[in-house]
């Protein structure tokens, strides 16, 4: 995994080593500006950042989780792109991807951060059990403690995936295993939140480029995460929206409405109250997201998803009033939009403090 | 099952669901005015604008295909086409699966991808520079 004599070079250097052309290169920097959300007017900035930037080293560390973190970012859609920027990072610790295992894998992991003290990027997937240390180890080590011994040399931390971001669904209630999520261990490092169940791939990526093309953190919003890709609700960026403004909902899964591609705000879509780039990245080679499947959203970019009341119960009904409001002004909408968006948020927190289950009868209604 | 008892998802495109693709156009037109008036490019990427399904391809319908059609083969295909509407171009890049990665419109005279780049012309001139002495050593060694 790590290659000491590509470590000092620069990107351009070492791509210009590898054949790649000046062409290949601003196809790959027109890719990842578009990746990272940034206006294409930012291409040349992103190129000559690129060319100039150096090998990095990245841990990965991987606690409480499905691996879904992981699967999603080696599936994503833009191999060559992607492999380019994993020859580039010298992933020097990744116990699901690496060959080594057991004291030879924790070896690399102690050499990497002692070689690169305060200056390498800790990824971490998973939440950390904090009940009982034996719920969750690695190679003997809790996942407390090579949290905390991981951070000490990092550069900066990137929690991947809801469950390190915000506790996930090992933290939902009633969180038998005590997790938390990195933030709350961690209070003296820059943190910066990629959520999602699992996060969208390019997001994951992105995040990753503009950290290592910058070598700055993003623009980050009240809970951490990237305003390029978690700026802007599901909500705001539907392509369903217009039904909504005009009070057109579908009610059931199965009625003129759904078949007509309605709004799915009474079927439970958390759309108003999710931030995440679902709307227009989209998933699978950037296919179609859950919306378009005919799905709402379940708002899984969010702190307490899992316990946000059920996926199909629309949180609060949009009233009479709402309604016309929206329908007369634009502005109105916006205005709408928000109102419905703290009632939802307020909703949203009271079931929080009551677990609900989800019933055969909701999913009939 | 019966034909008409299957549930379809597929959406209808109604005209309130194309939203996004007049104002885009209209952009485009302002980056074409603003390309003869001041010479300055625009590119837009597809990938930011929330679109319905069908959208992207109304867009492209409406642009049309136009004089230059052009294939690269860079990290991937590439492909660069000149829309009916000239100093309108779609640029394409695909991964090596053939997959679209990223999509623009650029609205200037000449794609900066397509253009040799100096850095290319430069590696070219000495890789030529070598292939020559190569011939020379040969022809030398034969004669
Ligand atoms: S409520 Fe959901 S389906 Fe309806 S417009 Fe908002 S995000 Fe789209
Ligand atoms: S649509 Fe909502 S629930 Fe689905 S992946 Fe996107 S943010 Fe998560």
């Amino acid at each position: 995994m790590i290659n000491d004599s590509n470590r000092d070079k620069t990107l351009g250097e070492t791509l210009r080593e590898q054949g790649i052309s000046r062409r290949s290169f601003l196809k790959f920097c027109a890719t990842t500006a578009s990746m990272m959300a940034l206006s294409p007017a930012m291409i040349p900035k992103i190129a000559h950042a690129l060319e100039n930037a150096r090998r990095p080293s990245v841990i990965w560390l991987s606690f409480q989780e499905c691996t879904g973190c992981t699967e999603s970012l080696t599936r994503a859609h833009t191999t060559t792109i992607e492999s380019l920027i994993f020859d580039f990072i010298s992933l020097d610790y990744h116990h699901t991807l690496q060959a080594a295992s057991g004291h030879a894998a924790e070896q690399a992991r102690e050499t990497a951060m002692e070689e690169n003290y305060g200056k390498y990027l800790l990824i971490v997937d998973g939440s950390i059990p904090m009940d009982n240390p034996g719920y969750s180890t690695i190679a003997g080590i809790s996942n407390y403690d090579m949290l905390m011994d991981t951070a000490k040399g990092a550069a900066a931390i990137v929690a991947v995936g809801t469950c390190a971001a915000y506790g996930g669904i090992p933290h939902a209630k009633p969180n038998p295993t005590g997790a938390v999520s990195v933030g709350d261990l961690i209070k003296d490092k820059p943190i910066i939140n990629v959520p999602g169940c699992p996060p969208i791939p390019v997001v994951i990526t992105g995040t990753l480029m503009q950290f290592l093309t910058f070598g700055s953190l993003p623009e980050l919003d009240h809970i951490g995460r990237p305003k390029a890709f978690y700026g802007k609700s599901i909500h705001d960026r539907c392509y369903r929206r217009p039904f909504y403004d005009k009070g057109l909902f579908a009610e059931t899964f199965d009625d003129e409405g759904a078949k007509k591609g309605w709004c799915l705000y009474k079927l439970g879509c958390k759309g108003p109250t999710t931030y995440n780039a679902c709307a227009t990245t989209k998933w699978n080679d950037g296919t179609s997201f859950p919306i378009e499947a005919g799905h709402p959203c379940l708002g899984c970019s969010e702190p307490d998803f899992w316990d946000g009341g059920s996926f199909y119960k629309a949180l609060s009904m949009p009233t009479e009033n709402i309604t016309r409001t929206v329908i007369y002004t634009a502005a109105g909408a916006a205005a709408a939009g928000v109102a419905l968006g703290a009632m939802n948020r307020h909703k949203k927190n009271q079931a929080v403090a009551t677990h609900n289950r989800t019933s055969i009868d909701d999913l009939k209604k | 099952m019966s034909s008409s008892t299957v549930v379809q998802f597929n959406i209808q495109i109604g005209d309130e669901l194309t939203f996004n693709v007049k104002p885009l156009l209209n952009e485009v037109k302002h980056a074409l005015d603003k390309l003869i008036e001041t010479g300055q490019s625009t590119v837009i990427d597809l990938r930011s604008i929330p679109l319905a399904p069908g959208e992207e391809e109304k867009i492209l319908n409406v642009l049309g295909l136009g004089e230059v059609q052009a294939r690269l083969d860079a990290l991937g295909l590439s492909e660069v086409i000149e829309t009916r509407y000239a100093g309108v171009w779609i640029v394409t890049h695909y991964n090596d699966d053939d997959h679209i990665i990223s999509r623009f419109i650029e609205v200037t005279s000449m794609p900066e991808i397509l253009c040799s780049q100096t850095e290319d012309i430069m590696a070219a001139y000495s890789r030529l520079g070598l292939t020559l002495n190569d011939e020379q050593k040969n022809n030398v060694e034969d004669s």
